[in-house]
């Protein structure tokens, strides 16, 4: 067959598509939205009716998901690794109620943060639910294993994770497709309880979950994503999960060295294959694109077992994505490198669009501010948070998403008043609204500012869930009306819109301004796809 | 044949498009591929890049190690410098001379020009000026893909080819724009 050229998330979303996928629940967050938009736009998805959509939060699409499952239908999460914290309840006891039709779960990891608070390894978050994990290493296994996921999924009766991180989620190569399978028909659960965690059934999945963990082990020892290729010189075995393959083979191919390799990418860890290259080699260098999770485990407490390598003694460097050259110095090579970057280079940090309506917000925002102390704005995460680089420098925190909020409120509780919190349209509908309950149940001294751009911006611009239904919401959670304000945040009405932040700041209560102007980006693709004379498909 | 090629630019100026050329001239030649791009918070007007690698045997990793690629394509002259340490010995460097200058502390443009013309194995063109005197300003990628052409060890039809099928729903006039923008690249001579 033809191969495709697909990133490694859209070799993600083909590869269950093709494997009879029948819903996909996702909320953005780089760099996993690509998955989830590739089935927004596949003809395959559109005319074998799947189901797709962009829920609140990633809290919301997994509990989608499982019920999908629980239907009997084979369904997809997807979300950054950041997503999964937000996730994490229901991923947990997902794995405690067990699937019913497939339950694929894809956490999408950022090493080195390229775009993302932190760098945690969502790894950790299979091993802890005890399910298991697939780490593809290229956009062929991407494909590959996310089809094999969902028979797994269905094998074993247990929610499967995939974990990528972004050089691969990001980077196009050739993939080979598989037939393409129908979509189940949907059937309840055999056992009516399975999905009742009342403490007694909950008691007995998890033994059998347990239980099932052996089962799990014995697939990855027999697995053809875990390869143990033997060599003759055993001074050294290296071990190396996910994308760390690639970057083995990159600095191995062409050159004679025979060093004992396993390679990973199915978890839990296949134990026999590790004693194996533990016994037979003097030492070991661990390649993980990630935290040292295999390498802890190795290692243990003491340190008194074989002799490791790896992140944890500073062969690779403790934090950070892997790269070639960082694994070609791990393995004792030379490392290459062309000329210096000139002394007067300078960074080019992002930046708010020309044009973008946050500007004209953080302009009148910073002008009413003057009065007051500095530090008590409390940003979110989205475009806005650029407002903390000059020439802005604007706001003085940025969490997680719907922080802004809530504290805010812990702030003003502490008698930092008014505080003051800056949240986007989307990241409101995400976590924002409980916060912002918790605000007006308090009567507490916030301005809430939710910057309504009318989409998700940051990820690339996907539907915002509340679009036109922002005021009510508020009003809804108790926010007394005469007191959420919409502006129009441009240049032109800047007097009248200092003026009306004046008035909010002067009342002793919670208030929401809404700026609203459309995201120039957004509307420029709108403005370009009227102007084709074609929706922008 | 193996071309490690390191695209640089600034977030928003489209370097994706010169990717997606040599990418289907490649395939079309029947050689592997790889593509790494920038997606996230950089595309807001940050520094982006993209890593591209052909060749005739399997690609294993995604990212061009240090040292090791073969050229770098930058849209932006700052941009150009900022991906030194990836040029392997004997690698060109081809860029272009128009600022894009979205920081306040941009460095003076001749210090700029002057290390790129310190190097000895660079193209420097004024592609914007070009593409506009062509009466397309939006095909200076091509221009700038034009330059890079003759070091690429794709066929030039390949390439004239690629943008065919590429500007194919747009129309010829789109397609004969930017073909010319590719000639003019090519043609040119500092
Ligand atoms: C838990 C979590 N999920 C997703 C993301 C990724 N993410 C960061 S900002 C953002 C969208 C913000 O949209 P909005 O609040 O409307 O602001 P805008 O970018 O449009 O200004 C997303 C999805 C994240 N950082 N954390
Ligand atoms: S993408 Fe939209 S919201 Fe984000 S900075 Fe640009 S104009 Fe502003």
């Amino acid at each position: 067959m033809e191969k495709q050229l697909l990133l490694g998330d859209e070799a993600i979303a083909q590869g269950a598509l093709d494997a009879g996928l029948s819903g996909i629940y996702a909320y953005p967050g780089t760099p996993s939205t690509e998955i989830t938009e590739y089935v927004e736009h596949s003809r395959q998805a559109r005319e074998t009716g799947v189901k797709y959509s962009w829920a609140a939060n990633e809290k919301t699409a997994m509990e989608g998901a499982i019920g999908m499952s629980y239907a009997g239908k084979r369904a997809m999460t997807c979300m950054k690794h950041v997503g999964l914290n937000v996730a994490a309840d229901a991923f947990i006891n997902a794995a405690i109620t067990g699937a019913n039709g497939a339950l694929v779960v894809v956490a999408a990891d950022d090493p080195s943060m390229h775009s993302s608070q932190n760098e945690q390894d969502s790894r950790f978050y299979g091993k802890f639910a005890l399910v298991p994990i697939f780490e593809p290493s290229n956009q062929q296994e991407a494909y590959d294993m996310t089809y094999d996921a969902f028979a797994f999924s269905e094998k074993y009766k247990l929610p499967v994770m995939i974990r990528i991180t972004t050089r691969l989620a990001h980077s196009r190569a050739g993939v080979a497709r598989r037939p393409a399978l129908p979509q189940r028909k949907g059937n309840l659960p055999e056992d009516m309880r399975q999905f009742v965690l009342l403490p007694a059934i909950a008691r007995r999945r998890y033994k059998q979950l347990l239980k099932t963990h052996y089962d799990l082990v014995a697939e990855s020892e027999k697995s053809s994503y875990n390869l143990y290729f033997e060599g003759k010189d055993k001074s050294k075995g290296i071990i190396a999960c996910g994308l760390a393959y690639n970057y083995l083979m990159e600095n191995l191919a062409g050159k004679d060295v025979s060093y004992p390799i396993l390679k990973i990418s199915q978890y839990p860890i296949p134990r026999k294959m590790i004693e194996k290259i533990c016994s037979d080699c003097k030492e070991i260098l661990i390649l993980e694109d990630g935290y040292p999770m295999i390498e802890e485990l190795l290692r243990g407490y003491l340190n008194t077992g074989v002799t490791i390598h790896g992140r944890m003694d500073g062969t690779i460097p403790r934090d950070g994505e892997l790269n070639p050259n960082i694994v070609a110095v791990g393995l004792g090579f030379p490392d290459t490198r062309g000329p210096e970057v000139p002394d007067f280079m300078v960074g080019r940090p992002p930046s708010l669009c020309a044009g973008c309506p946050h500007i004209d917000t953080y302009v009148a925002l910073l002008e009413t501010l003057e009065q007051y102390s500095k530090g008590r704005v409390f940003s979110d995460i989205g475009c806005y948070t650029l407002g903390a680089l000059a020439p802005f420098e604007a706001i003085n925190s940025c969490v997680d998403m719907g922080a802004s909020i809530t504290m805010a409120k812990g702030a003003a509780d502490a008698g930092l008043t008014p505080a003051i919190a800056v949240i986007g349209d989307s990241t409101f509908t995400h976590s924002g609204i409980t916060g912002l309950l918790d605000a007006v149940n308090d009567k507490a001294n916030v301005k809430v500012f939710i910057l309504d751009n009318g989409t998700t911006a940051m990820t690339g611009g996907q539907k915002s869930a509340a679009t036109g239904r922002i005021e009510s919401i508020c009003a809804g959670v108790g926010v007394d009306p005469a007191h959420i304000r919409v502006i129009k945040p441009l240049r032109k009405n800047r007097e009248e819109n200092v003026r009306i932040i004046n008035e909010e700041l002067a009342y002793d209560g919670v208030s929401v301004i809404i700026p609203r102007r459309e995201c120039v980006v957004e509307l420029n693709k709108k403005m370009r796809a009227k102007f084709a004379g074609k929706s922008n498909e | 044949m193996k071309k490690d090629i390191i695209l640089a630019g600034v977030g928003g100026q489209g370097i994706i498009s010169i990717a997606t050329v040599i990418g289907y001239a490649a395939i079309d030649m029947g050689l592997h591929l790889k593509q790494s791009e920038v997606h996230g918070m950089s595309q807001r007007g940050g520094d982006v890049q993209s890593n591209l690698r052909l060749s005739d045997k399997v690609i294993h990793s995604d990212l061009i190690p240090f040292g090791q690629a073969d050229i770098i394509i930058s849209v932006e002259p700052l941009e150009s410098l900022r991906y030194l340490p990836m040029l392997g010995p004997n690698a060109w460097l081809i860029t272009s001379i128009t600022p894009f200058k979205n920081i306040p502390n941009y460095p003076p443009i001749e210090t700029i020009l002057d290390k790129i013309r310190s190097l000895p194995n660079h193209v420097a063109l004024d592609a914007e000026g070009m593409a506009k005197d062509l009466g397309s300003p939006k095909s200076a990628n091509m221009v700038i893909l034009g330059a890079a052409s003759p070091f690429l060890e794709i066929p030039y039809e390949k390439l004239q080819q690629a943008i065919r099928a590429i500007f194919a729903k747009k129309g010829t006039e789109i397609i004969e724009a930017n073909l010319k923008a590719l000639q003019a690249g090519r043609d040119f001579k500092e």
